[in-house]
């Protein structure tokens, strides 16, 4: 997949967000862009406004202020279930599977697949081989290596789980894929099982909106790199110019952006 | 190694049998009128009551709540229909339908306190086992209602095969448990239910209405716990305002010893049905080698902690 440039479709815009919780001003008319095919990694400091952010677009949270496009439409949405039939899927950090229940079954919870006919329309019947074979299928496709989809998802490692959760946002997303701190709570190995996953799910075509913390996870796998600081969003860099500590310094605000040459930055 | 735990939760799951099998071995040796087939049908007539309660409960204990009122609103769901008959001339079909809107009222009631006002299930059930039963003994004037029309004791009737017999009212609770069975393992719905007991948050993510579902369990478990009214006064032919409090606690043990999880999300109906006849099994058993009843009482406490510290140390096991 080639890197992403100026003239790559833009698929989520936000303008001027701006999200007040009482006396505190999380949001200070934020900007925001992801692009067809990419892997925007958002970063911050803690209070930089960052998971607001997130919040606005994934609709857990509603902004006083500011627009939100989604391939050129202005959206509003009222709830995370609303994003969700936007066709913005987002996943958890804190591992959102049911552990009780299959792998299978967990990739289709709230989107069963109802069997045809007669037993599916009246009695509302599941079909579990359909269910299996379309999850065979697209964990195949995403390449995640589990053998048996009957399993339950508590049997698995955290960072198995949390390919699950990425491969049924991949799965369901019809425009952007955002994720929480995905690797926050993994191992190194199991880590990189997930960033090897978020890498695909890129390279299907689906653009991934990534938050972390784990710098080197985001210099690993980003495309681009928006840096939050006071509510705004003071930078988008292009981590194959940058440096690390550069970026961490523009985050603190160390460094101000007008000291950073411009190649530095991303289009 | 790892395939053998990977197991485990299976062979756990074939526990209560297990229970039940050695349970029925032990009053075998113990007396010699324990093991006919008069004693089992007998064992069976007098668990469909709390078999049937116990399958309101296991949906409820599913989303990881618990519903303490469900005794005493089978209580007055008897009440309600055996008044309703003997006061208003009302034909039985009628007489017992009023009874089960009665219960699933109160399931409502139940339901709307914990998804609305978000309280916990245990004190919310607490309040409403209390209200139940004032509302019983008040309604019934604590007089114990006896001019019922026949056919509200048709359930309570036998079919005879051969030797054997079977009360028509567990076919009916046989037939109950296969039901809610294929629905908790074949739709949507019964599949929403173990989910929103397994991680509400993650349930409500997907876009279940968690609330929806609550809602509805506890709407059916007070549909259940009508079932078991109609039954209870099939088999006792009448309406007793001071009925449902053994059944009460006797319903969530039969749940625990069948190993649904207290913790919610897991456990199969049908073990609520082995559990019910280990209650049953044990109180038979006791009373034909001439334990007082107090002991079954004893037994029964010391079951259900055995039971939950197995499902206590099999959640530690997998985690």
């Amino acid at each position: 997949m080639n890197p992403p440039d100026a003239s790559s479709q833009i698929v989520m815009r936000a303008k001027g967000l701006v999200k007040r919780y009482g006396q505190v001003t999380a949001l200070d008319g934020a900007d925001f862009e992801v692009r067809a095919g990419e892997i925007l990694a958002v970063i911050g400091d803690n209070g930089a406004g960052k998971s607001s952010l997130i919040k606005c677009l994934s609709g857990a949270t509603i902004p006083d202020e500011g627009e939100i496009h989604l391939d050129g439409q202005i959206t509003r949405f009222k709830s995370p279930i609303d994003a969700r039939r936007a066709g913005i899927e987002t996943v958890y950090q804190d591992l959102a599977v049911a552990p009780a229940m299959s792998i299978a079954e967990n990739l289709f919870l709230g989107r069963e697949i109802r069997r045809r006919g007669f037993w599916g329309s009246v009695f509302d019947m599941i079909d579990k081989k359909k269910m299996l074979e379309e999850s065979i299928a697209r964990m195949n496709d995403l390449k995640v290596g589990i053998r048996s989809m009957t399993q339950a998802v508590e049997t698995l490692s955290g960072g198995q789980r949390q390919c699950v959760a990425v491969a049924r946002a991949a799965a369901f997303a019809q425009h952007v894929v955002i994720m929480d701190e995905p690797t926050a709570a993994l191992g190194v190995k199991e880590g990189n099982m997930v960033l090897e996953l978020i890498r695909r799910v890129r390279d299907k075509g689906l653009p991934v909106v990534l938050i972390s913390h784990n710098m080197p996870h985001v210099f690993e796998v980003a495309d681009r790199i928006h840096i939050a600081r006071l509510g705004k969003r003071v930078a988008v860099v292009n981590p194959k110019k940058i440096s690390m500590s550069d970026t961490v310094a523009v985050m603190t605000g160390a460094l101000s952006v007008d000291q950073l040459p411009a190649e530095l930055l991303a289009h | 190694m790892k395939n053998i735990i990977s197991k485990l939760p299976s062979i756990a799951s074939l526990g209560p049998f297990i229970a039940l099998l050695l349970a029925c071995a032990f009053f075998a040796s113990q007396s010699d009128r324990f093991f006919s087939t008069q004693n089992f049908s007998l064992i069976f007539q007098q668990v469909m009551v709390v078999g049937v309660l116990a399958i309101g409960q296991t949906l409820v204990i599913l989303t990881a709540g618990i519903d303490l009122s469900c005794g005493m609103v089978m209580a007055l769901g008897t009440i309600v229909m055996t008044k309703f008959a003997a006061d208003y001339g009302l034909s039985a079909p009628v007489a017992i339908a009023c009874g089960i809107a009665a219960t699933a009222t109160f399931g409502l009631l139940n339901g709307l306190l914990v998804t609305r006002i978000k309280l916990p299930p245990f004190i919310v059930t607490l309040g409403t086992l209390n209200i139940a039963f004032a509302c019983t003994q008040l309604y019934s004037h604590a007089q114990t209602i006896t001019n019922i029309p026949d056919g509200m004791n048709w359930l309570g009737n036998i079919l005879k095969l051969g030797d054997t017999t079977i009360g028509y009212g567990v076919i009916l609770m046989l037939a109950l448990y296969v039901l809610v069975w294929l629905w908790l393992r074949e739709t949507a719905a019964g599949r929403h239910v173990y989910a929103v007991g397994n991680n509400p948050e993650a349930t409500r993510l997907t876009g279940i209405s968690t609330e929806k579902v609550l809602l509805g369990v506890y709407v059916l478990a007070g549909v259940f716990y009508g079932i078991a009214a109609m039954l209870s006064v099939a088999r006792t032919g009448s309406g007793d305002p001071n009925g449902g409090q053994t059944e009460n606690l006797d319903a969530i043990t039969a749940v625990v010893l069948g190993g649904t999880s207290l913790f919610g999300g897991r456990g199969v109906i049908l073990g609520s049905l082995v559990g019910a006849l280990i209650v049953g099994v044990f109180r038979n058993g006791l009373t034909l080698i001439g334990v007082s009843s107090v002991y079954q009482v004893l037994v029964t406490g010391i079951l259900v902690i055995l039971a939950v510290t197995t499902d206590q140390m099999s959640r530690k096991g997998i985690r």
